[in-house]
């Protein structure tokens, strides 16, 4: 994952807004709930781009956190909350694999693959979204227990 | 296969998952027996409260460990007889596999002794925070 060598606390925090990530997940819920119905390979290709850019170069980067820059911000009022940029990148590569394991769902046709896989990412993004889920903190102390000796 | 039933079947489960989530963050869970590890300064780093000792585990993937940082570092500085203890998650892992420590914040109300009486995951409120420390004595 992009994101695994900066894993100490201690370390120099980037701040963004954190209404950014959310606005995103929102529209990842949408693209995703779409996929979904319509078992469209092309869809998640997309929203696998946009998962990579947000896992490697950072959730600010990418194209829906534009859109939030652009049409959502300027509208909002009220003081900022921010957040560490590095939870919501970790969220960015989990949904990245999930993307890939659904494209390759869709290129071996085996479209259960691709449905599980859609799903799951839609269930955290939804949660993201609606409940502001935060997937590093339930997922990632225990893969690293599990993981490290 | 283009169906509208996957999606029903994740929005449910997101749903009913998001409701206890919600619900669940920072409550604080007491401990039915009070028999776990003694912790002290040389694990924790910092010395013990003469009454209650609050741990927070964060990890670096977490929004909410800044927030429960901020809360219970504020909190402290008013109660002579707590401390607060931060800990890296990652780098004390033989801590967090004793402590059993799932996810990130989760915060161990010790007693005087340094035995965990109970826990709270996520970020709490001030009152329950504020509840969690008036009960022990």
């Amino acid at each position: 994952m992009a994101v695994l060598n900066q894993s100490s606390v201690t370390n120099k925090v980037k701040l963004i807004d954190a209404r950014g990530p959310r606005f995103s997940a929102g529209i990842t819920t949408l693209v995703l709930a779409i996929a979904l119905v319509t078992q469209s390979a092309a869809l998640i290709a997309i929203q696998l781009v946009v998962f990579a850019i947000g896992a490697f170069a950072g959730p600010a980067k990418t194209p829906y956190a534009f859109l939030f820059k652009k049409f959502v911000k300027p509208r909002l009022r009220g003081e900022v909350p921010t957040e560490d940029a590095r939870p919501p990148q970790f969220a960015q590569s989990v949904g990245l694999i999930f993307a890939v394991v659904a494209l390759v769902g869709s290129l071996l046709s085996i479209p259960a693959l691709f449905t599980v896989a859609v799903g799951f990412a839609l269930f955290a993004a939804f949660l993201n979204a609606a409940f502001n889920f935060c997937l590093g903190c339930e997922i990632y102390l225990i893969a690293v227990r599990i993981l490290k000796k | 296969m283009k169906s509208l039933t996957p999606l029903v079947i994740v929005l449910a489960l997101a749903i009913a998952f998001g409701v206890w989530y919600t619900r669940s963050r920072g409550e604080f869970r007491k401990k039915k027996t009070v028999n776990g590890p003694k912790l002290d300064a040389s694990i924790i780093g910092v010395e013990l409260g003469s009454r209650v000792t609050m741990v927070q585990f964060s990890s670096a993937f977490c929004s909410p460990c800044r927030a429960t940082k901020a809360l219970l570092e504020d909190m402290v500085g008013k109660m002579d007889d707590v401390h607060y203890a931060h800990i890296d998650a990652e780098s004390h892992l033989e801590l967090v596999r004793k402590l059993d420590i799932r996810s990130t914040p989760t915060t161990l109300f010790l007693n005087r002794d340094g035995v965990e009486v109970g826990r709270a995951m996520g970020t709490p409120k001030r009152s329950q925070v504020m509840a969690a420390v008036n009960a022990i004595h």
